[in-house]
């Protein structure tokens, strides 16, 4: 398990590292899996666009990460587990995001997360317009989504960073998905700080090849 | 604590916690136990009542979710089991161990009210919460087809 950590905390490093094109960037530091870094970590990146694009990358962690992806699906079925495999039972997105009569995401998602039937719960659950897929995507894809109003839900780049940073409902439950659920990486408060980074930067997108 | 919630038309007030799953009170509590205990975890659909006309799965809705709310049991979507759907499972014989059949009329019930002559599609993706052990799927699906006057 140890070992599983440093080596995805070193391919962490790596994507991170690579992150920025053709120019040579600073290294940073390594970090586990389960680990978001510090804003100031990324001060070792002088050029301000370079520093922006390796911002999102790390964000683009937790956007990518299941807990967070899973119900931003490529098509009209949301994943589940960490497989990301299809949701069971076989649910579909309906007309509004959150199901079809009979099938809908709160007929069985509750307010919060249950204890003994363990099913994942959030206030108004359900899945992320079809315009904003991330399963399947690159971090430049989705960095260009969630810049452009009419694919983002009409919010500005101050919104998004507030919806990200202070969102109590659905993007909170990410870090705390209950059951033995692994929650996203970091948490809220850096990921919502990495983001304001990103943005105060420039609001720069990764390289196309890049992602995780 | 005390919940009041409407039932098949109804008030009805409850001492209960309000994390008891709604249908422990349907079931132990109100003594309603046409609405049946599968899973206890969303996966088959055989606790399925409507809350405010949207279909639920009962073993994981915490009561407190009900609160001033109208509940529909199996034993209120029509007073003499007269609904056409109800009619229509007689006339087909639906049922074989029957244990699934309260779940799949409530999600079929709510299928066609919002879905009159619902395609073969809207029927497959709202039916498929509601499992049958005994496979009477073809004859479910016939008798939604029968009352909605759609083609075999």
């Amino acid at each position: 398990m140890a070992s599983f950590i440093l080596r995805l905390g070193l391919t962490v490093a790596l994507l991170a590292t690579a992150s920025c094109g053709s120019r040579d960037v600073p290294a940073l530091p390594p970090i586990a899996g389960h680990q978001l870094r510090a804003v100031a970590d990324f001060s070792v990146i002088a050029d301000k666009e370079d520093r922006s694009r390796a911002l999102f990358l790390e964000a683009s962690r937790v956007f990518l990460h299941p807990r967070c992806a899973n119900c931003h699906p490529n098509g009209d079925v949301p994943a589940q587990g960490m497989q990301m495999s299809p949701h069971q039972p076989p649910v579909t997105r309906g007309p509004d995001n959150h199901g079809v009569v009979g099938m809908e995401c709160t007929s069985c998602h509750q307010d919060r997360n249950l204890v003994q039937a363990r099913v994942p719960g959030a206030p108004d659950w359900h899945l992320a317009p079809r315009e904003m897929a991330w399963i399947g995507k690159s971090p430049r894809q989705i960095c260009e989504q969630i810049k452009d109003p009419k694919r983002n839900g009409g919010k500005t780049l101050a919104q998004i960073v507030e919806h990200n940073a202070h969102d109590k409902a659905l993007v909170a439950w990410g870090w705390s998905p209950g059951a033995d659920r692994e929650p996203a990486p970091g948490t809220q408060e850096q990921f919502g700080a990495i983001v304001a980074a990103w943005v105060e930067t420039g609001a720069e997108c990764p390289s196309q090849e890049v992602r995780r | 604590m005390n919940i009041t919630l409407r039932v098949n038309g109804k008030d009805r007030q409850l001492d209960v916690d309000p994390e008891m799953p709604l249908l422990w009170a349907l079931r132990d509590v109100l003594g309603l136990t046409g609405t049946k205990y599968g899973c206890g975890e969303a996966l088959c659909g055989a606790c399925t009542v409507h809350l405010n006309g949207q279909v639920i799965r009962s073993c994981v809705t915490p009561v407190r979710r009900a609160a001033n709310a109208e509940i529909v049991t199996i034993e209120g979507l029509s007073p003499d089991g007269s609904h056409p759907l109800q009619k229509a499972w007689v006339e087909l014989g639906v049922p074989q161990c029957g244990f699934c059949q309260a779940g799949q009329l409530m999600t079929a019930a709510a299928l066609l009210k919002k879905h009159p002559r619902p395609s073969d599609e809207q029927i497959d993706q709202s039916m498929a919460g509601n499992l049958c052990r005994c496979g009477t799927y073809n004859r479910i699906r016939e008798a939604i087809k029968k009352v909605a006057g759609v083609g075999q």
